[in-house]
């Protein structure tokens, strides 16, 4: 049981508290703060214990979401997707998740708690159930601006594509507005690859999510690649069919016809949630968005030189944005020079993190981009090689699955709510972490 | 925190509240409310609009009065005379049509907390166990656990209770849930709610129909319940077999945690448990919250203790991520040292030798010591990179490359040859304390490899003035009396000017007692001090604690599913760290076998040399050398059996004998439990039970056999530390600031934080006594019960069970 949640901003304001249980004084906030903040690097800030006051947070959105218990034998794992399930509610309703947008709804976030949270038990948390009792409207934190252009087009005509959702449009608060529908594909990559080029480790976790604008929808069907194999390796010979390893299914997903269609059922509850959630790993259907040829050498002066070509192996058709490569570099950086190969890339020298970061908007697939950086490093000796990567790279590819994971069809069956419906299917992959050895 | 100007803020709104214009206008109404909320939560007190706010209460607009009711629950039992006020609006709201009315006027009814209006909230609440409404009766099951805990002492109708089990068969799945909460705290004294067979499969059916958080409950309760037959069990258990891979975390490690209590007799079962819940445990590894990966990864380091090959082929899963923050990677690596095999660990090396260069230089050292660790079972690789490592000139990573090197050479004795030739160059580098007492003591203890090791050690000779850490000047005494033994003619004169500052100069008390100790060694002969000093280089019996044998189930069933797995390691490294702020610490490594080297085996053989307190052992303890055994075994239950039966027959029975005996120690509760554990391990004494550290009065049990021809005798023990002194002990010259002292140290322990500055304001007088006082007058109870009866055996166990405590003790001074 939850003795009180509350959420504080980043500078320790409370933005929110609730007691439940009244077992613990208000001073817990003040006393949280002071201990999360005294934390060394090395010590884990989940739990945290004052006498037998347990302190249990998450950090999201630049908030601390905190619940404060006195039984140590609650479980973790109970409080902490609590909390981040109400994390996800407030963003289900106030659109953002935010020091800003929680200030302006904390009324609305009372009612939420008020509603969730009985004596510290939770009730409820579903987005369906709470929506009948939740009566407070949400304030939506953008405010008007003449000068807010994104969406208006030139003189009021719409010269946005059709076929391209704004990528704020499902960060809005749910209760009024269009009736629309998103299903989402979002996949986080994870890589480990030697200088030679040879995946270490390869990783990709996926997540089918519905957003739902609706007021009331009866069933959804997506249909997914009729070729998807899940797990097993009796198709393996096939190459080409989209793999996955492991995958799990929202309780509500009907899977009546995903044994021989491919087809998930499901009659989402307005808001977001994870309907299907995937894994493959080792063997990747595509080859690694990303390729790197190194070299690295001392010249006369005792400068550091590093060549880098970065190669880009995605379809010609996508490209890839905000790619920014982290490297590594040896202790003691002075100064840097570089010479990029177009004007809108950019490197600086981050003395602090020891990285030279090198960011390139936009990268489109099949090109080859080379970078020169030259390094001023006194104390430069044989070991500083050692020192140099691993080269870490994040980047965003939008319209591209790791995985090959794509929906075929988004079907909604036809109730009879009035007005058009808009359905949007967006694929996006991400780089968890990715990383080239040198 | 007050905010400037609040008083005028407050009276603003007052006015505002009681105006009429704004009571009439629905919507500035509601406005000036939730700026009241607002300074509220901000942390303003706004106690004082509390009767304006009561006349807000009596609205139709449900917005404004579920606003209000944040008010009054917060400030009603400030104003316990207002709030009777409102109790007639909330019975009125009980009898609306709208069941969202009625629950919420329940619910903030009984979140009054006020004990007063138990009669008026009573009969609503019998009224909202029978509502039509589910959300109605959900509010009413929990509104009489509350009414339960604001007045603890009355009873609860029979009729309630009753009623509240009947409602386990309601047909909302919240009720139910509630229903088990409320009876739960309700019939706390009697040992929560009862589960008999036909409650027990009642939940067990209607589990599909609870949320996450339901279940979650629902699974814990069940934990009460005792299947009477086999048959059930396993019907129980297949019938939880889909929860326990289920996709959320909660309810995996719930019905884990469930089958683990069901199964304690069955070790095979269990096991199989724990196979089967890899693949969703795995899946909650990449979790995209971190909080939640981290939990996983903890109860994942569990889950090992026991099946040490549960997760080997799946190592890649725990490489770190490039923007995970530190604590994750520092547990992952954790993880991944108790996964190392033959086939994964040139690649595990690989990737950890890419993690100690890490620009974080917790991180970085953290995989330092995993390179060690990996390096007890698989040195040459790993010694290569720790060599490697120095190449790079750091200051951090060669500190912690030469620290981790010093405990490898302790565990595996066949390094050291590789190690010696490492050491050249780096006590230029190296800049902090721990570090350098490694290479000391690593220069001290293979001085006669390292051809170097006298310059080195002048060099630091000649900086002893500079030097700060006290630590340090302790090590370098004890590393060149060491190397003294093997090379006098190089070290004569240095050991000289060392003793000679030491004694003359230095005005650290532990410093120039060490050096009065050794000086006074060396005069009564070179034989004496080699006996002393020269003990063991290594203990490879440790390397017993790598491979240590898969642990059973059950003796972390318990913690599995509670947040122990995640705190303990908090309290542990926040303790490391209270220790390392003084400067005062051996070890502030919280790794269990990092903390049994040298430092405490040499403080053990100096102190029988030196001038301890004399306890009736000491005479001994030269002369009787006894060997300990663990084998054969002793369950705890066995245990209990023996002890329980000892006390009743200790006078009469012949072979049995019973001692009780007072040991003057610091305070042993100090180090950590695992510490205090391997600690008397390595003596061969084994622990069975002991309270968690810091807790008063402590306990331990223990037991071992003596292997003392001609035979062999079973010792049970029981330390008892009360942490305060007998009367005979402290009477005499226990002043009044004494006493004081003392109880700041026994809270400072528990409670560093709050009463540091106690501790300062004591000044120093009083901490100088502390440590003397902390040392010598703190006594331990030692019971001990042997069979059959051996005197010298006895006593032999005693002298050395007295210097592992003394050692432990000291460890902080």
């Amino acid at each position: 049981m939850i003795a009180q949640v509350f959420i504080l901003s980043s500078k320790g304001d409370r933005l929110v508290y609730k007691d439940f249980r009244g077992d613990i004084g208000s001073d817990a906030v003040g006393l949280f703060y002071d201990k999360v903040t005294a934390l060394t690097g090395d010590q884990p800030p989940v739990v945290m214990t004052h006498r037998n006051v347990h302190f249990v947070h998450v950090w999201q959105g630049g908030l601390y979401l905190v619940a404060t218990t006195i039984a140590a034998d609650s479980s973790p794992f109970a409080i902490i997707d609590f909390l981040n399930r109400l994390a996800a509610l407030i963003k289900d309703y106030c659109g953002a998740l935010s020091e800003k947008t929680v200030q302006m709804n904390f009324a609305l976030i009372y009612e939420l708690l008020d509603e969730m949270l009985d004596y510290g038990y939770v009730q409820s948390t579903s987005c369906d159930v709470l929506k009948n009792f939740i009566q407070t409207e949400a304030l939506s934190s953008r405010p008007f601006s003449l000068l807010d252009l994104a969406n208006v087009g030139l003189f009021g005509a719409d010269t946005q594509q059709s076929k391209v959702a704004p990528s704020s449009a499902a960060t809005r608060p749910l209760q009024g507005g269009k009736s629309e529908i998103f299903v989402d594909v979002i996949e986080r990559m994870s890589v480990v690859m030697s200088t030679s080029g040879v995946l270490m480790k390869a990783e990709v976790e996926g997540e089918v999510k519905v957003k739902c604008f609706l007021p009331s929808c009866s069933e959804i069907r997506i249909g997914l690649n009729e070729d998807l194999s899940v797990g097993g390796s009796h198709l393996a010979g096939y190459g080409a069919a989209v793999r996955v390893d492991e995958c799990s299914f929202h309780p509500a997903v009907r899977l009546d016809d995903f044994e021989a269609h491919r087809i998930l059922r499901i009659s989402p509850g307005q808001g977001e949630q994870s309907v299907m959630q995937y894994r493959l790993a080792d063997r990747l259907p595509l080859a690694p968005p990303f390729r790197l040829f190194p070299a690295i050498e001392k010249d006369a002066a005792g400068r550091l030189l590093m060549f880098f070509k970065l190669r880009c192996d995605l379809p010609p058709k996508s490209s890839a944005v905000n790619v920014s490569a982290s490297i590594r570099v040896p202790n003691g950086c002075i100064s840097l020079s570089q010479e990029l190969s177009s004007p809108d890339q950019s490197a600086e020298l981050q003395p602090q993190n020891r990285a030279v970061v090198w960011k390139v908007p936009r990268f489109p697939g099949g090109t080859q981009l080379s970078a020169v950086f030259k390094l001023d490093i006194p104390a430069l000796s044989s070991a500083s090689m050692m020192e140099v990567g691993p080269v870490c790279l994040t980047f965003e590819l939008p319209k591209v699955t790791a995985s090959g994971l794509h929906v075929r069809f988004l079907r909604l069956v036809p109730t009879q709510h009035r007005g058009p419906t808009q359905r949007w299917v967006r694929y996006v992959t991400h780089s968890d972490s990715y990383a080239i050895r040198i | 925190m007050p905010y400037l100007g609040s008083e005028d803020t407050v009276r603003d709104l007052r006015r505002a509240l009681a105006n009429p214009h704004v009571q009439s206008d629905q919507l500035r109404y509601r406005n000036v409310i939730l700026k009241v909320i607002r300074l509220m939560s901000q942390g303003l007190d706004v106690s004082s609009l509390f009767s304006e706010m009561v006349k807000a209460c009596a609205t139709v607009d449900i917005v404004q009065k579920k606003l209000v009711y944040v008010f009054l629950c917060s400030y009603a039992s400030l104003n316990p005379e207002l709030s009777l006020l409102v109790i007639n609006t909330l019975r009125k709201d009980c009898q609306d049509s709208n069941p969202m009315v009625r629950s919420l006027a329940l619910r903030n009814m009984t979140n009054l907390r006020l004990p007063g209006l138990m009669e008026y909230v009573e009969q609503p609440l019998t009224a909202g166990l029978k509502d039509r409404a589910a959300c109605v009766r959900r509010v009413a099951v929990l509104g009489w656990a509350k009414l339960h805990n604001l007045h603890p002492n009355s009873e609860i109708d029979a009729v309630v209770v009753n009623e509240l089990y009947s409602l386990l068969r309601d047909t909302d799945p919240v009720v139910m849930v509630n229903c088990l909460r409320a009876l739960e705290e309700i019939l706390k004294e009697e040992g929560g709610v009862a589960i008999n067979k036909p409650i027990a499969h009642h939940l067990l059916n209607r589990l599909k129909d609870c949320d996450v958080w339901g279940q979650s409950e629902v699974l814990k309760i069940l934990q009460r319940y005792q299947p009477q037959s086999e048959d059930e069990l396993f019907d129980i258990l297949s019938m939880l077999d889909s929860s326990l891979v289920s996709p959320h975390p909660t309810v995996m490690a719930s019905t884990l945690s469930l089958f683990l209590s069901l199964c304690w007799a069955l070790p095979a079962v269990s096991l199989a448990a724990l196979e089967r819940v890899r693949v969703p445990l795995l899946a909650a590894c990449g979790s995209a919250s971190r909080e939640i990966r981290f939990t996983v990864l903890c109860h994942i380091q569990l889950l090992l203790r026991s099946v040490p090959g549960l997760m080997g082929a799946h190592y890649k899963r725990f490489f770190c991520g490039y923007a995970e923050p530190a604590y994750i990677k520092q547990r992952k690596m954790q993880v991944l040292v108790e996964l190392v095999n033959d086939d994964n660990v040139a690649l595990l090396l690989d990737e950890l030798k890419d993690y100690c260069t890490d620009v974080n230089t917790d991180t970085a050292q953290a995989a330092i010591s995993a390179v060690g660790r990996i390096g007890r079972s698989y040195s040459d690789r790993c010694l290569g990179i720790l060599i490697g490592l120095l190449g790079l000139k750091q200051e951090n990573i060669t500190s912690a490359v030469v620290q981790t090197m010093r405990d490898l050479v302790w565990v595996c004795p066949q390094c050291s040859e590789t190690v010696c030739s490492a050491l050249e160059g780096c006590e230029e580098i190296l800049q902090d304390s721990q570090g350098k007492q490694a290479l000391l003591w690593l220069l001290g203890t293979y001085g006669d490899r390292v051809s170097s090791a006298p310059y080195t050690l002048e060099v630091f000779i000649d900086k002893v003035r500079c030097e700060t850490s006290s630590p340090v000047k302790m090590e370098l005494l004890t590393a060149t009396l060491r190397l003294f033994l093997c090379r006098p003619a190089e070290t004569q004169d240095m050991l000289g000017r060392l003793l000679h500052y030491a004694i003359d100069e230095e005005t650290d008390m532990c410093v120039r007692d060490q050096a009065l100790l050794y000086y006074r060694l060396l005069q009564s002969g070179i034989d004496e001090t080699r006996k002393v000093l020269q003990g063991r280089r290594s203990d490879p019996s440790l390397g017993v604690l790598i491979g240590l044998p898969a642990e059973p189930v059950k003796h972390w069933a318990r913690v599995f599913n509670t947040l122990k797995p995640l705190w303990q390691s908090f309290s542990e490294t926040e303790s490391v760290r209270g220790r390392s702020c003084q400067d005062t610490a051996f070890e502030p490594n919280s790794d269990l076998s990092d903390t049994l080297t040298s430092c405490q085996l040499e403080s053990v053989q100096t102190e029988r040399g030196g001038e301890r307190t004399p306890s009736p052992a000491d005479s001994l303890s030269s002369s009787t050398i006894v060997p300990l055994s663990l084998l054969p075994t002793l369950t705890p239950g066995e245990f209990e059996n023996l002890w329980l039966r000892g006390f009743e027959q200790a006078g009469e029975e012949e072979d049995g004998f019973c001692m009780t005996e007072q040991v003057q120690c610091g305070n042993v509760t100090q180090p950590s439990p695992q510490s205090f554990q391997a600690a008397m391990q390595l003596v061969n004494i084994q622990i069975l039970a002991f309270t968690p550290s810091h807790t008063l009065p402590w306990r331990v049990y223990l037991y071992t056999h003596t292997q003392a021809p001609p035979c062999t005798t079973l010792i049970l023990g029981e330390l008892l530390y009360t942490g305060k002194p007998t009367e005979e002990g402290g009477a005499q010259d226990g002043t009044r600031d004494d006493e004081n002292a003392k109880k700041t140290v026994v809270g400072g322990q528990t409670e560093k934080k709050v009463n540091n500055e106690e501790e300062d304001a004591s000044g120093i007088r009083n901490s100088g006594e502390l440590a003397k006082d902390n040392g010598q007058r703190a006594e331990v109870k030692v019971t001990l019960k042997q069979q059959p009866r051996d005197d010298k055996a006895l006593r032999g166990f005693l002298s050395v069970l007295i210097t592992v405590l003394h050692t432990l003790s000291s460890q902080r001074e």
